[in-house]
């Protein structure tokens, strides 16, 4: 059956594939990513004080809680509120009738779920800066992240990642 | 005198309903009103489609431009000036800035940039670096100076602070556009009091606070803006209309991939169908080009483009019926078969428009670092997350409230001449 709610279930079908994911933080990076090696994912994102965020993958998950296809837990972490992600019975009954077709997706995510979100941050900052030098970009992360302290190592690894990611990526 | 400091002999004022008067004394920033690429904003419309729903919506991103510039020109001189968190040698980048933001929106963009993939941020960049009258202008000042705009429209400025007064949670464009859009629909949500809110701006560090004395100022703000996305821009008829735009743009594409021979070809969409849009294919677009389009692809062949062209040129819209995708998509699946049966083809005729289709945002306080939101300044110098002191923010203020609705021709479904059976299932389903 050609799927309904496309765009709806491809965001579904991401959390399916990626079992749970714990912080918006970490799936706004994680569609982000999987969107820019070439994944048909449609949330437009734009650059913001903490990297690429999209407002309508935002609200698109804020739908699928709200449809209950979607289950978001609360739970305080520290000094901080974390939001964690997982699909719903009625969530898999709704993806099992509409099938998304994105058969190396699941490697990818499930790869990216493993990092922890300030790796996935970088990971992020150095794709939305992709069409730049290496060094300029080692100057953006060192300029626009300060905060967070990136070493070169760290931006090496980045850059392999993704290297790996994208090979992922194409192998089915 | 070098080109960035230099004044004209007398101030250029334009009457604005918003603002009353838009000042211009920079000569820089006359230079860039007068550039092609900035002209050509007058000929697409702030709001796209919503003119099909309020009438007065006609205002075009020139309007917008300007207006934004005009708040920032405001806060800089009126405001900012002589405070030591304040460099006055980032005025001309944050004017220009401010101008240019919008630059790069095609026609019609939200529904363009949806159909064929591209971003109005990644044309605005190109407007700016690439080999534009506005270019020229900039880089007058300063060779450099081109690629520091772009940095700051992106967001990816080191300036953190210049790119909070045009983006942020309450910036200039947002109070702009706003009012604009409250004044040129005549709704009356929309309005709210600036002159306050300008007053108790304070530059802090790598961003724009709020006095905690301009609070209730700024709860106003956000009412109006919850307000205006309910009213105004999530409005259903715009959106229906958006909807048909939207289906002709992929219809034109699917018929151009199948080889159809058009009556009219698509000459202005060749490169965008191949994937090769050159920027100056792109700013020979707006809304006339693809309007004209769409008058003369009514006489089609193909009835599915010539029949929505006709539908968006005269009006004659999709109705719309509300629509829980949780608990209907098992009735949605069956329409689909349906329409099918009826001589329709659902994915022109059958679709489902979300809240999350459209291009506004509501005020969200921070979460895990996402964006940041706005800050009161107390008066013992120490911030404070605005939804964290004002309980009417609170209220409304990352609350989930989304919206689906289910376009479909009624017309067509009332029409018992053919398929009267199936067509009245179909009603049945949709409790017509």
């Amino acid at each position: 059956m050609k799927s309904l709610l496309k765009d709806h279930a491809r965001v579904m079908h991401a959390v399916q594939v990626s079992g749970e994911i714990a912080g918006r933080k970490k799936l706004q990076k994680m569609i982000y990513i999987a969107k820019k090696i070439s994944f048909p994912f449609q949330e437009r994102f734009q650059f913001h004080f903490y990297g690429p965020y999209s407002e309508e993958l935002t609200l698109r998950v804020e739908e699928l809680c709200n449809m209950g296809f979607i289950e978001e837990v609360k739970e305080k972490k520290g000094g901080y509120y974390q939001y964690k992600y997982a699909l719903t019975d009625s969530g898999k009954e709704f993806l099992s009738l509409n099938e998304v077709d994105m058969p190396c997706l699941q490697d990818c995510l499930t790869d990216m779920n493993g990092h922890n979100a300030r790796f996935l941050e970088l990971v992020s900052t150095v794709l939305y800066f992709e069409g730049l030098p290496k060094e300029e970009v080692v100057d953006k992360i060192f300029t626009l992240k300060s905060s967070q302290r990136y070493t070169n190592a760290e931006i090496d690894e980045a850059y392999e990642y993704i290297e790996g990611l994208k090979r992922k990526a194409t192998l089915h | 005198m070098v080109y960035s400091a230099e004044k004209l002999e007398e101030e250029k004022v334009f009457k604005d309903p918003v603002h009353r008067y838009i000042h211009v004394r920079d000569r820089v920033i006359w230079d860039l009103i007068g550039t092609k690429e900035f002209q050509r904003l007058r000929r697409i419309k702030q709001l796209g489609t919503t003119f099909l729903t309020f009438h007065g919506a006609e205002h075009s991103r020139f309007n917008h431009s300007l207006g934004v510039y005009e708040i920032v020109r405001r806060i800089i001189d009126d405001v900012f000036d002589g405070r030591p968190e304040w460099k006055q040698e980032e005025r001309l980048l944050t004017l220009c800035s401010a101008l240019l933001h919008d630059l790069g929106h095609g026609p019609f963009s939200h529904s363009f940039e949806k159909v064929f993939d591209f971003d109005h941020e990644g044309f605005t960049q190109a407007i700016i670096i690439g080999d534009t009258e506005v270019n020229r202008v900039l880089a007058k000042v300063d060779p450099d100076f081109p690629k520091k705009v772009a940095e700051v429209i992106a967001k990816t400025s080191a300036n953190k602070l210049v790119v909070s007064l045009i983006s942020s949670q309450i910036d200039a464009d947002r109070m702009d556009y706003l009012q604009r859009d409250a004044y040129f629909t005549g709704v009356s949500y929309g309005h709210f009091d600036m002159e306050r809110i300008l007053r108790v701006m304070r530059p802090k560090e790598d961003q724009v606070v709020i006095k905690k004395s301009g609070m209730h100022a700024v709860e106003d703000y956000i009412m109006s803006r919850y307000q205006m996305y309910w009213q105004v821009y999530f409005h259903p008829v715009s959106r229906g209309a958006e909807v048909i735009l939207t289906k002709i743009l992929h219809r034109a594409k699917h018929l151009y991939e199948q080889q159809y021979t058009f009556a009219h070809p698509p000459l202005h969409f060749y490169t965008i169908f191949n994937d090769q849009l050159t920027l100056q294919d792109y700013l020979k677009l707006d809304e006339s080009v693809i309007l004209y389009y769409f008058q003369m692809w009514q006489e089609e062949e193909d009835a599915v483009i010539s029949d929505l062209c006709r539908r968006f040129v005269n009006r004659n819209l999709f109705k719309y019926a509300e629509f829980d995708p949780a608990k209907e998509y098992k009735k949605l699946a069956e329409l689909n078969k349906l329409f099918v049966k009826a001589g329709l083809d659902p994915e022109y005729y059958l679709v489902v428009d979300s809240s999350s289709d459209l291009p506004y945002d509501f005020y969200r306080p921070g979460e895990e670092e996402e964006r940041l939101p706005i800050h009161l300044l107390m008066k013992n110098g120490e911030l404070k997350e605005l939804s964290r002191e004002s309980e009417v923010v609170d209220a409304i203020s990352g609350k989930r409230r989304t919206d689906h609705k289910l376009y479909y021709p009624e017309d067509f479904l009332l029409d018992e001449t053919s398929k009267k059976n199936i067509k009245r299932q179909i009603r049945a389903l949709l409790e017509l």
